[in-house]
């Protein structure tokens, strides 16, 4: 009987209970993840309490959550809020192992929570920055690095995507749930029900990561890497397709062989390709994928900047000073090739794995790593960053700009694969990229201000490639943060503001971003 | 014959009209108004109803009618009319339509939706705007004996090496003939001393070589036509555009209409589609459409069409052609400069006679001041085991043998050539002897 609406008090519009208690079921459901660890921690005999407590943890969280509303009903704008508050609460719980590790373990950088949650979100949002002071399995237990390993294989894909496969009741709002998380602009529906596209996709993604874990083995195997036993072809395979970077060697994949490195460059190349196209593939034949515009526009930019590199190495202008660890490659043909190929596959699928250090490449060669930082992977894959196709968007409508510069009553609608795209589309892209570039900017002043606070030198160029490794998902940056480096000495002001920065990039900002406009909240 | 013509609008009258004289017409139209117009103004039985309806149907006598023309402007009642008609009786089915992916669908078995013959004017119209673009100085260009034969419609412009050449000096190509003289309103048989005049609109039918190395003669400082400009948006437009696009060339298409100018855009690739009034100056100025080598008017109508038309001649435009709906204007607007006036009502018509005659095929010439037909000899037929000479003195005054092919190979006709049963003949005939001919043939 309160006439509250004629005015005086604004009423909240959006349902948040709803969308609290479906996190709840998602985390409730995705505790069972720590089952994994769990088992290999039983195995090894080592931080079992550790794995066991975390479980317990989730699964109360999540029934806790669950209960807010225990009978769920999402619309629009409660599905903005749920993913993006998924996303957060994931990353919450995900970095108790961490903690509890960090804690009672020998690990001491990870008991403090900001670096526990850095790590933990860094994995599930696949960006692969570690804050680990020294990663080795001496220091850390294998169980634990499989868990840093699993987030990122969970994230990869999508926590909501994996959701809308397995929970049915997310099949109504499922493609609206899964346009805000999957990289790119809208989703393509594969199949008529969307659980169905959801479990296609993920079925894609899982076989790719067997088959990677089966030739990463079958090399060790056959004696071609003397150092990926089952434990770290698993991991691997775990973190590259996911586009994650992760890796328990400190020394990241310069750690294995040339044949280990050759191998996961085309794995790394399916992870950064729209996962659909697979389907597409499997379904229309093989043209699908070479036809594809943004499949053409991928493989032709990583073929433009691996050449471009590869000579830079070959000629010997590409390197700054070679360390005594690292063979001369300078003038061999195979390692200039690989080392290019590599670097610029794991940088603009926004992978983040290493070769080599590559901070001891001359900084013309770097700028290009820099560069393909903002380029990303294709829409539809486990890439972060821009994304090609919207690049692909981008140069067509500004070429379309100049040709009406001229011919002013031309009409000409920018294609794509032949198909027209409506206008709000390319608008919406030109705002997401604008605004990617506005928060990139405005990232490397605070990251730059925030390190003056503290006395802690930071070079412009180091922390331009921290906020472009964190908000593209890439991971690993320049000099300091460089690949075989960390993000730890970092002041905790920084941490989180890099945590909120590689949240928003995994849910391309937009879906973040309208939750903290009014208009969302109110009518 | 009995034909029921479903839909009597702009077309399905003149269809009834050109039928009456020698059929028995009925029309079905749901404009009260209109059958009571047509009821006195034509010798047909008109019938207020609708015609995919059974029951207006059988008021009409589908059950013993032979053919049935649908023809009202809307592709989903035509289609279903035919369907209705087939349903109760098995009359030769005509539907016209306006969009082509009806035509694509029944093209997938031939009598899809119950429809014999389907008739897509859009297309027909535009496939004869681009012959006409494909051959300089044409006025009309129709294919015959599946493409090794053309007719050709040509005006003879003022200074070509051709005006004042007597026909036998002319035509010094192997495989063309020359089968008729439009001059003013008469149709001149030409013999070998028959004098070509400049402004005359001569027929001839040939081999596509010669008639394209004809036509280069005619107007030998013609250069190929790269620069299209296609004003209006209509279907016929659109139509137009795509054959162009098939053929490689990149036309402009200007279309005033906001909406419209977008969903084209996005339909045609290889077209630059402008937004813009096709009348404004300042515009064509600037585009510089005066530099086009052709400028074809599609717009919704007669008069438009002609303005358009009209501005581009006076821009400097090589040729313009236009799409005329009214049959009376055709000369008109040919007279008053316009390069070719291309009637889209001419392709259903054709197709009509075609089938009424059963003749392979026809073609209008000058709107129906002449056919030519194309016809497969038949054992019987007085034209065969004759020699051409023998069998004309039996045949009216005003035909001629155009072409002959025989086993797909291209046959020039002499005085002395003996036609065979199988043979196709390509003839050309004066309106008035047409029925004539077609029966004793």
């Amino acid at each position: 009987m309160n006439p509250g609406w004629i005015g005086s008090r604004e009423q909240l519009r959006v349902d948040w209970r709803a969308s609290v208690g479906l996190v709840g079921t998602v985390v409730k459901y995705l505790s069972g993840a720590f089952l994994v660890p769990l088992v290999v921690a039983l195995y090894y005999g080592e931080d079992v309490p550790t794995f066991v407590v975390s479980l317990l943890f989730a699964i109360v969280v999540g029934v806790t959550l669950e209960r807010v509303d225990p009978d769920p009903d999402l619309g629009a704008r409660e599905g903005f809020l749920m993913v993006a508050l998924t996303w957060l609460v994931v990353a919450l719980v995900g970095m108790l192992p961490y903690l509890i590790a960090g804690v009672v373990g020998t690990e001491s950088t990870l008991a403090q929570p900001e670096n526990a949650l850095f790590e933990s979100m860094s994995g599930f949002t696949t960006t692969g920055a570690t804050v680990m002071g020294d990663i080795s399995l001496d220091r850390h237990s294998h169980a634990l690095m499989l868990w840093r390993q699993l987030t990122q294989w969970l994230g990869g894909m999508g926590i909501i995507v994996l959701a809308v496969a397995i929970l049915p009741e997310l099949s109504v709002g499922g493609a609206q749930l899964m346009d805000a998380e999957a990289p790119g602009p809208g989703i393509q529906k594969l199949t008529p029900r969307i659980a169905k596209t959801a479990r296609v996709l993920w079925m894609a993604y899982l076989g790719f990561t067997l088959l990677e874990m089966v030739l990463l083995y079958g090399l060790h195997l056959l004696g071609l890497a003397p150092n990926m036993g089952l434990y770290n072809a698993v991991s691997h395979a775990l973190t590259t397709l996911p586009t994650g970077g992760f890796s328990p060697e400190a020394r990241s994949i310069e750690a294995f062989s040339a044949a280990v490195q050759w191998v996961i460059i085309p794995f790394m190349i399916v992870a950064g390709t729209n996962f659909a196209l697979f389907w597409h593939v499997v379904t229309d034949g093989p043209k699908q994928l070479f036809d594809d515009t943004e499949f053409q526009a991928f493989t032709g930019v990583i073929a433009v900047l691996t050449a471009v590199v590869a000579g830079q190495l070959f000629l010997g202008t590409g390197l700054q000073a070679l360390p005594v660890a690292i063979a001369p490659f300078n003038g061999n043909l195979e390692a200039s090739v690989r080392h290019a190929a590599f670097q610029v596959v794991s940088i603009v699928t926004t992978t983040g794995y290493a070769s080599m250090d590559f901070n001891v490449w001359s900084a013309p060669t770097k700028y290009v790593l820099l560069f393909g930082m903002f380029i990303g992977g294709s829409a539809g894959s486990t890439a972060g960053a821009i994304k090609i196709v919207r690049w692909v968007v981008i140069i067509k409508s500004l070429r379309r700009e100049l040709f009406t510069t001229v011919h002013p009553e031309a009409v000409s609608p920018v294609r794509l694969g032949g198909h027209p795209i409506d206008e709000r589309t390319v608008r919406g892209i030109y705002a997401f990229t604008l605004l990617y570039l506005v928060f990139f900017f405005v990232g490397v002043v605070l990251v730059i201000a925030d390190a003056w606070r503290v006395g802690h030198y930071l070079s412009a160029f180091e922390a331009m490639s921290a906020v472009a490794a964190t908000l593209g998902n890439v991971g690993p940056g320049f000099g300091s943060v460089g690949p075989m480096n960390s993000y730890l000495d970092f002041p905790l002001t920084s941490k989180l503001f890099m945590v909120f920065l590689m949240w928003i990039g995994r849910l391309e900002i937009l879906p973040v971003l309208v939750l903290l406009t009014p208009a969302y909240w109110r009518t | 014959m009995r034909v029921i013509i479903t839909g009597a609008g702009q077309v399905g009258a003149s269809i009834a009209a050109s039928l009456a004289a020698d059929h028995d017409v009925i029309v079905i139209d749901i404009d009260g108004e209109r059958v009571e117009e047509l009821t006195y103004s034509l010798d047909v039985l008109a019938i207020k109803g609708d015609g995919t309806s059974l029951s207006t149907l059988k008021e009409a006598g589908i059950e013993t009618a032979d053919l049935f023309i649908a023809s009202t402007n809307n592709d989903e009642t035509n289609v279903v009319a035919c369907a209705t008609a087939t349903a109760v009786s098995d009359p030769f089915t005509i539907a016209r339509v306006k969009q082509t992916n009806y035509l694509e669908t029944w093209n997938q078995t031939g009598n899809t939706f119950g429809v014999d013959f389907m008739v897509c004017t859009d297309l027909l119209t535009a496939e004869t705007i681009v012959r006409v673009i494909g051959l300089p100085s044409s006025q009309n260009v129709d294919i015959f004996a599946g493409g090794r034969i053309l007719m050709a419609e040509f005006r003879v412009p003022s200074g070509s090496p051709v005006a004042g050449q007597t026909v036998k000096n002319a035509d010094n190509f192997i495989e063309l003939t020359f089968v008729g003289i439009l001059r003013g309103d008469s149709v001149i048989i030409p013999t070998g001393d028959t004098v070509i005049e400049a402004g005359d609109d001569l027929v001839v039918i040939g081999s596509p070589e010669s008639t394209h190395a004809f036509a280069g003669v005619l107007s030998p400082d013609h250069t190929e036509d790269q620069d299209i400009v296609i004003v209006g948006g209509s279907q016929t437009g659109v139509q137009t555009a795509r054959l162009l696009e098939d053929r490689d060339r990149h036309p402009r298409l200007i279309e005033n209409d906001h909406e419209r100018a977008r969903e084209l855009a996005e339909e045609l690739v290889g077209t630059t589609v402008m937004e813009s009034d096709a009348t404004d100056r300042e515009f064509l100025d600037r585009e510089h459409v005066g530099d086009a080598d052709v400028v074809i008017a599609t717009l919704g109508s007669d008069e438009k069409n002609l303005l358009a038309s009209l501005l581009a001649e006076r821009l400097g435009v090589d040729r313009t052609i236009t799409v005329v709906e009214t049959t009376e204007y055709t000369d008109l607007f040919e007279a008053v400069g316009v390069g070719a006036a291309i009637n889209p009502r001419d392709a259903t018509a054709e197709e009509i006679i075609r089938f009424t005659h059963g003749t392979e095929n026809v073609a209008l010439v000058e709107h129906g001041c002449a056919e030519v037909l194309e016809i497969e000899v038949s054992p019987g037929s007085i034209l065969e085991n004759r020699s051409i000479s023998e069998s004309m003195a039996d045949l009216p005054t005003q035909v001629v043998v155009g072409a002959i092919t025989r086993n797909g190979s291209v046959i020039t006709p002499r005085g002395d050539t003996v036609i065979e049963s199988g043979d196709h003949v390509v003839l050309f005939a004066e309106t008035a002897a047409v029925e004539t001919v077609a029966k004793m043939v």
